[in-house]
């Protein structure tokens, strides 16, 4: 953890993780038993997935009826149970749970739909490749409301301690050259820009791809900043890059898509960062699905009561209350933190320092707008105090003198928000 | 599950830079330390009386409200100490206890308390309890007055009140580097500039005070006392006596910066410093109270919501 300087007077630095040379990579043994999760909220009775169905390495599973959702199983096994999962608020996930078989075998629907690269079409992005590594956006490319004319290529990663995307990009560029190609040919979109660090510039401008370089200090790499100081386009507040044509993918699925239409296979394995208890890092590949403490038995890192187990980076993951938590297409990192490390969040009010405004890349007027959070006003925060403009960086609560958890309230006003415009949408 | 361990589960950011606002407190005091320390070579055991019954009066009125009012005991983040220990700063070696503890008593309870606690505050509490005295009680303040027993090996006079009654020819003798080693009458730790302007560095440097309005206040001093003295330097005094007399300095670094009641803006904290520092000098001047500062810095806590809606355009805001 970044403490903060002597020198208060200036910006706290956080410098984004680099990798040197090509790190070394763990690979995680297939464990006994994997969960997927869906994004799906669970559904008893449309279900089309059963109980002891046998399902192949690769095999795209379809969860419900009258829904093109589906998962990609990372395994040849049998599906052992079908629950509900319940996330960050109060979100509903289908959790797929598979026992793993001894042999496996590859599912070959993918390759005797696809064909090779020149053959891709956006139709088998979207029914094959939603699930990859890397968490691919497929669906923006054929949402025909949001036409995509710019594709950013994310060879950065966007939060502190994270090297996946730099280990992508240093151990499988020919992957990522194919992805791009295959980008272009299914979108017809020929502005694609790689956007990368400083180390990382040299390498990917020898792909003849236009290249942009980052700023290694965060939060630069985040998509709305990279909008603004890259592409020089702000986006609207309250909206996403993808409303104004700006589509953001990160390396890792690039390089999956890349890696699909190659091998005919669809990628089923996970690059992460893992981030030990002294702070030290590892480089770890694991199938989808993989529970967490898999991982932990492998580094021999031994959990106690009230530590904490972060999916994701330190400023923007979120913890989970289960060892068993799976490695999902996004898990760019876990974080395992001593519970000595844990800061204490207090109740303290706003001293209004400042500290917040001066740390802000969004301008927001933090010292107001988390009073108006603070009493539950979110209209008023949202109208007068610039709440839809939150980039979500998180360095307002890394600063907060008073130990406010800022960002959360910032990010359930945005939530509660959004559920009372949807009830309006739907009551009419 | 091989065991069932319970995880801490929260929300992001994961880190936290460490700042505490009882640090941030305790810097202040040692910021303040040097301007008290000479205070106490000069005055003695009654100024080191009256800042040690200051500081613990504070923190006993903070107590006292707490228990009474249910709320979670908050003296240990060092604010009402450091209210307490402002307030002794500004008082007279001479001030007797009773005062002191009234003061305090409005400091915390009417100041700060009142309003929420912490943060909460519209006014300095400092200044709100040093205003309520100096109407109140106006002969203690008196510096000339109060401190009539002491003779040490400069003139023994409040430059303020000097020029106020006596005109700029009374303030003549006063040389800058006397007054800023603190050769002058005045508040306990109100008198020795340099040690506040350390201070005020070293709480810069550190991020806790913002520099902003520190040099923006001195500034509007200085502009506003040099065209008094340009326009008529017969009747009003220069910018060097303005600034290193009376609570110039220590309104400037530890009184006009006190976190909740000042802007946080960059245009608005400008505002605001200048703006108190136009007070200053223009009650000085021509109004009736020789020192100007805390009343300056009452009204520009009044304006200081509206000076904060200057806010720089956020990102992605339309129209």
């Amino acid at each position: 953890m970044i403490k903060r300087s002597f020198i208060g007077l200036l910006k706290p630095r956080l410098e984004y993780g680099s990798i040197e040379d090509t790190p070394s990579l763990k690979q995680i043994p297939t464990p006994k038993e994997i969960t997927i999760l869906s994004n799906c909220p669970f559904d008893k009775k449309n279900l089309l997935l059963k109980k002891k169905a046998t399902v192949k390495t690769g095999q795209k599973l379809l969860l419900y009826k009258e829904s093109d959702e589906y998962v990609i199983s990372s395994v040849t096994g049998q599906v052992s149970s079908i629950s509900s999962y319940t996330g960050d608020f109060g979100r509903s996930y289908t959790a797929i749970a598979i026992e793993v078989a001894d042999d496996e075998e590859i599912d070959d629907e993918f390759k005797a739909t696809a064909g090779g690269s020149k053959d891709a079409t956006i139709e088998t992005v979207k029914n094959y490749l939603a699930f990859v590594p890397g968490n691919s956006p497929v669906k923006l490319f054929s949402d025909k409301s949001k036409p995509v004319n710019t594709i950013v290529v994310c060879c950065a990663d966007s939060d502190l301690l994270i090297t996946t995307n730099q280990y992508v990009v240093k151990s499988d560029i020919d992957a990522i050259k194919n992805g791009i190609s295959v980008l272009k040919t299914i979108t017809g979109v020929n502005d694609i820009i790689m956007v990368a660090s400083q180390g990382q510039m040299h390498e990917l401008s020898a792909t003849g791809e236009k290249v942009k370089q980052v700023n290694d200090t965060y939060p630069s790499a985040l998509p709305h900043l990279i909008m603004k100081d890259i592409l020089g386009k702000e986006v609207p507040a309250g909206k996403n890059s993808e409303d104004i044509g700006v589509c953001f993918i990160s390396a890792e699925a690039v390089a999956s898509i890349g890696n699909a239409f190659n091998t005919g296979q669809i990628p089923v394995t996970k690059i992460l960062t893992l981030v030990k208890k002294d702070g030290s890092k590892s480089l770890v590949s694991a199938k989808l699905g993989t529970p967490a403490s898999e991982i932990f038995k492998a580094f021999n890192i031994t959990l106690n009561e009230n530590d904490r187990i972060i999916f994701g980076g330190p400023m923007t993951g979120s913890s989970v209350y289960s060892e068993d938590h799976p490695v999902q297409p996004d898990t760019d990192a876990i974080i395992v933190q001593d519970k000595e490390d844990i800061p204490v969040i207090s109740d303290y009010p706003c001293t209004n320092c400042g500290d917040c405004i001066r740390v802000c890349p969004a301008n927001i007027q933090i010292n107001l707008l988390v009073r108006f959070l603070e009493s539950g006003q979110y209209e008023e925060a949202a109208d007068q105090y610039d709440l839809h403009s939150c980039i979500e960086c998180g360095l307002c609560s890394y600063v907060c003198v008073s130990g406010m958890p800022i960002f959360q309230y910032i990010r359930s006003a945005k939530y509660e928000l959004g559920m009372a415009n949807t009830a309006e949408a739907t009551n009419g | 599950m091989a065991d069932n361990n319970k995880f801490i589960v929260s929300h992001a950011p994961f880190w936290h830079d460490g700042s505490k606002i009882s640090t941030r407190n305790y810097n202040m005091a040692f910021a303040a330390f040097p301007a008290i320390l000479l205070g106490i070579i000069y005055y003695g055991m009654s100024a080191v009386g009256v800042i040690s019954l200051a500081i613990s009066s504070a923190i006993i009125w903070e107590l006292a409200f707490c228990r009474i009012a249910k709320r979670p005991i908050t003296i240990g983040d060092g604010n009402a100490a450091i209210i307490g220990l402002l307030f002794g700063m500004l008082l007279p070696a001479t001030a007797p206890w009773w005062l002191v503890i009234i003061g305090t008593f409005v400091a915390i309870i009417i100041g700060k308390q009142i309003y929420g606690g912490i943060g909460g505050n519209a006014f300095n509490p400092v200044v709100v309890a040093m205003a309520i005295l100096m109407i109140s009680w106006k002969d203690i303040f008196d510096f000339n007055e109060a401190l009539i027993n002491y003779d040490f090996d400069f003139a023994m006079v409040y430059p303020l009140a000097a020029l106020k009654h006596f005109g700029v020819s009374a303030v003549d003798s006063f040389s800058m580097g006397d007054l800023l080693m603190g050769k002058q009458s005045g508040g306990i730790g109100a008198t020795f500039g340099i040690g506040l302007i350390v201070g005020g560095i070293y709480l810069i440097i550190r991020g806790i005070i913002r520099w902003e309005i520190a040099f923006s206040f001195l500034f509007g001093v200085f502009l506003t006392a040099l065209i008094f003295n340009m326009t008529d330097s017969a009747r009003y005094a220069g910018p060097v006596i303005h600034l290193f007399t009376g609570y110039t300095l220590i309104g400037a670094f530890f009184l006009a910066t006190e976190d909740s009641s000042s802007p946080v803006n960059f245009i608005p904290m400008l505002i605001y410093g200048a703006g108190a520092g136009l007070m200053t000098v223009l009650i000085r001047n021509i109004g009736v109270y020789v020192d100007g500062v805390i009343f300056a810095l009452l009204i520009m806590n009044l304006v200081n919501p509206l000076l904060d809606k200057i806010k720089p355009k956020a990102i992605g805001k339309v129209a």
